[in-house]
């Protein structure tokens, strides 16, 4: 089979985010950059498919140079090759911009399936894979908490709010992926797989590499832009329930204070 | 210059979703403040029956597509029978719901319609008639607006449980168009569907969510938090240390590579508030936490925090709240 992965490089979880000076963008000289913990489960669920069928893994990103390291990741985990897209004219591009890109290069790869994340953990859009699969007319399997695949059909089983269901397509497809890291558990990059990953081909394009041009996808075609960051509101300082009281006089002080202060009960 | 605002409702089960009517209420201060008309998108198998309920959050028409082919979501299928429906609007601004199938409608109708989306918005702001929405970003880390470039078509869909709704007027009615719509061939279906019927509540649609981390040591703990949310009509969630242990759920977890909450009330029982799972939940109106630990994290986002032993605490707290309850 022939896999694609779309993966993002995001911050990591833990980082503290700064808005740079301009107002709506952020400092990024002091964060550290993963894998989209989405696109992980997306390399670990290709990989699997992969054991099963054999066939290569393409990682195909957009971003900066910084973004090599996180296919170098992917690569050393197992997958076979990569695509970085790094071209200046998208640095002001919109989601479907990007995702104009992205099937671009899918569309060089000819793939069986497309897996992604169901959305990255930075700016949060939950667009790409959809838009991506709208643009190649493909149909799409969202939020995937399993996957199975026969090499011609797509089935997975999805939760919605109240249940889950289990939905499946011909192939090709996009898969968006759902779940949890329990869900997935995606694998480490052993030390054998990371000597392995440095030889592994890694393809960097530029947009006419794709037969593209940045009137369709770069700043002056986005519809949508970001114009400015704030942090959120401090919340109001809280209270700890008087320690003075005992268990009893504490939980009879919480209804309470729900009851009356925040009537939420 | 256009002619509406149109909302996308959810209608499933039976029933339109929650945030059907939250979004016809912000579609509604919308249109006034733009002098534009407020339509509404009903598609579903048997949805007919329900339209009229759009009306009474100001909904004034309602473009129906009732087919058996629209029993279940399937983006093939409602992606360009929704689109074909919206030019029948002639909609400047389009809302829908940040629901899982909303999101995933809203993005590829976006592509559709070559334009851009706001998605899981929090608020909605109007100043000389030019619309921007404001999302949280990097986990509700920090807050980014958004712009529409001049002339394109203004998607935004929104959070479930944040815009407020209007008090609905039972007295309205919507006028009602049926569309023909073709169902497109598609490659993709609904095998299966297994809905809970134990009357379960909703993470992202619960009022209140009582949570369970690793200090509650086991599973079988967790029947604790079950009695405790049951008196109070509330969800319950889990931090990903009890989802990991394979205690809870995955469908349970609340954070960043979880669900996004936003309750009136969380209470947090045995968290320690990981930055990763603020990111769920730090936007939740009031938040309570019971830990036993003074210095835990999750005690500077709580508005009231007990330090207490949660074994001890929540079987005494749960029979106030029976208390209360039962006086009513
Ligand atoms: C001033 C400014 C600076 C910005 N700087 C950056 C920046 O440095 N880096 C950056 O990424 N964005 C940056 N953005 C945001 C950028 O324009 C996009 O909005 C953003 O990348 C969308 O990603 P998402 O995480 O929201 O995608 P989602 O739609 O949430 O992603 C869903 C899935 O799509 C796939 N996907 C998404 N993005 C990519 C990608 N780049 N390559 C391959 N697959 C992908 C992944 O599988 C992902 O899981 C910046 C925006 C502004 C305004
Ligand atoms: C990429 C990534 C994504 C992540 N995504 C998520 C996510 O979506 N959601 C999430 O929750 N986490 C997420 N995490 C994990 C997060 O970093 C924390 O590890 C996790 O939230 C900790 O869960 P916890 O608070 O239950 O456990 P702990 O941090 O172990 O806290 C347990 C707490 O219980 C208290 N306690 C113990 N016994 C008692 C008792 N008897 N009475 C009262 N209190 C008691 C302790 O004092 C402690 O504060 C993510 C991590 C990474 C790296």
């Amino acid at each position: 089979m022939n896999i694609v992965v779309l993966l993002k490089q995001t911050p990591d979880t833990e980082s503290v985010i700064r808005i740079a000076g301009d107002g709506r963008s952020i400092e990024t000289q002091d964060i550290k950059w993963i894998i989209n913990p989405y696109d992980e489960f997306a390399v670990e669920a290709a990989l699997r498919l992969k054991e099963q069928h054999g066939g290569t893994v393409t990682i195909v990103s957009w971003g900066p140079q910084r973004v090599v390291e996180s296919i170098r990741t992917a690569l050393a985990m197992g997958a076979d090759k990569g695509m970085l897209i790094d071209d200046e004219a998208l640095e002001e591009s919109d989601s479907l911009g990007i995702a104009k890109v992205l099937a671009a290069a899918v569309q060089e790869l000819n793939p069986d399936i497309v897996l992604c994340g169901h959305r990255a953990v930075d700016y949060d859009h939950n667009q790409r894979g959809p838009m991506v699969a709208e643009l190649l007319g493909w149909p799409h399997l969202p939020l995937a908490v399993s996957l199975e695949c026969d090499g011609t059909t797509v089935k997975i089983e999805r939760p919605v709010e109240g249940g889950k269901m289990v939905v499946e397509s011909s192939l090709p497809a996009v898969v968006t992926m759902g779940g949890s890291h329990a869900v997935w558990n995606p694998r480490y990059a052993s030390l054998p797989g990371i000597m392995k990953a440095r030889k592994k081909p890694l393809d960097v394009k530029k947009l006419a590499d794709l037969g593209l041009n940045p009137e369709e996808c770069g700043s002056g075609a986005a519809k949508i832009r970001l114009v400015s960051l704030e942090m959120p509101p401090e919340r109001k300082p809280g209270r700890i329930i008087n320690g003075d009281l005992d268990t009893e006089g504490k939980a009879k002080e919480l209804v309470r204070a729900l009851r009356e202060e925040a009537k939420v009960i | 210059m256009a002619e509406s605002v149109c909302i996308v409702a959810e209608y499933r089960d039976g029933a339109f979703r929650k945030v059907s009517y939250e979004i016809a209420s912000e579609g509604r201060r919308i249109a006034d403040t733009l002098g534009l008309k407020l339509y509404g998108i009903a598609i579903g198998s048997g949805v007919s029956d329900k339209v009229q309920e759009l009306a009474k959050y100001g909904v004034e028409k309602v473009l129906v597509a009732d087919d058996p082919a629209f029993e279940h979501y399937i983006a093939e299928t409602y992606v360009p029978a929704v689109a074909e429906m919206l030019q029948q609007c002639d909609p400047a601004v389009v809302l829908l719901p940040a629901s899982m199938n909303g999101k995933d409608l809203s993005a590829r109708l976006a592509a559709r319609l070559e334009t851009g989306l706001a998605q899981d918005s929090t608020e909605i702001s109007v100043e000389d008639g030019k619309i921007k929405a404001k999302r949280p970003l990097f986990g509700g880390k920090c807050l980014g607006w958004y712009e529409w470039a001049d002339g394109a078509l203004v998607m935004i869909s929104c959070r479930p449980n944040v815009m407020s709704m209007l008090e609905p007027d039972e007295s309205k009615q919507a006028e009602v168009v049926k569309v023909d719509v073709s169902v497109p061939e598609a490659r993709s279906k609904v095998v299966s569907v297994d809905m809970d019927t134990s009357g379960k509540i909703e993470l992202t649609e619960a009022d209140i969510i009582v949570s369970g981390g690793r200090g509650m040591k086991g599973p079988e703990n967790f029947a604790m938090l079950e009695e405790l949310a049951g008196l109070l009509g509330a969800a319950v969630g889990a931090s990903r240390a009890a989802v990991d242990a394979g205690w809870r759920p995955h469908s349970d977890q609340v954070g960043q590579t979880g669900k996004v909450v936003t309750p009136n009330l969380y209470i947090a029982v045995g968290i320690s508030g990981a930055i990763q799972h603020l990111a769920g939940m730090g936007s939740s109106k009031y938040i309570v936490a019971v830990n036993k630990d003074p210095d835990a994290p999750i005690f500077s986002k709580a508005d009231y925090g007990v330090v207490e032993d949660l074994f001890k605490f929540i079987p005494v707290f749960t029979e106030e709240v029976r208390r209360l309850k039962s006086s009513e």
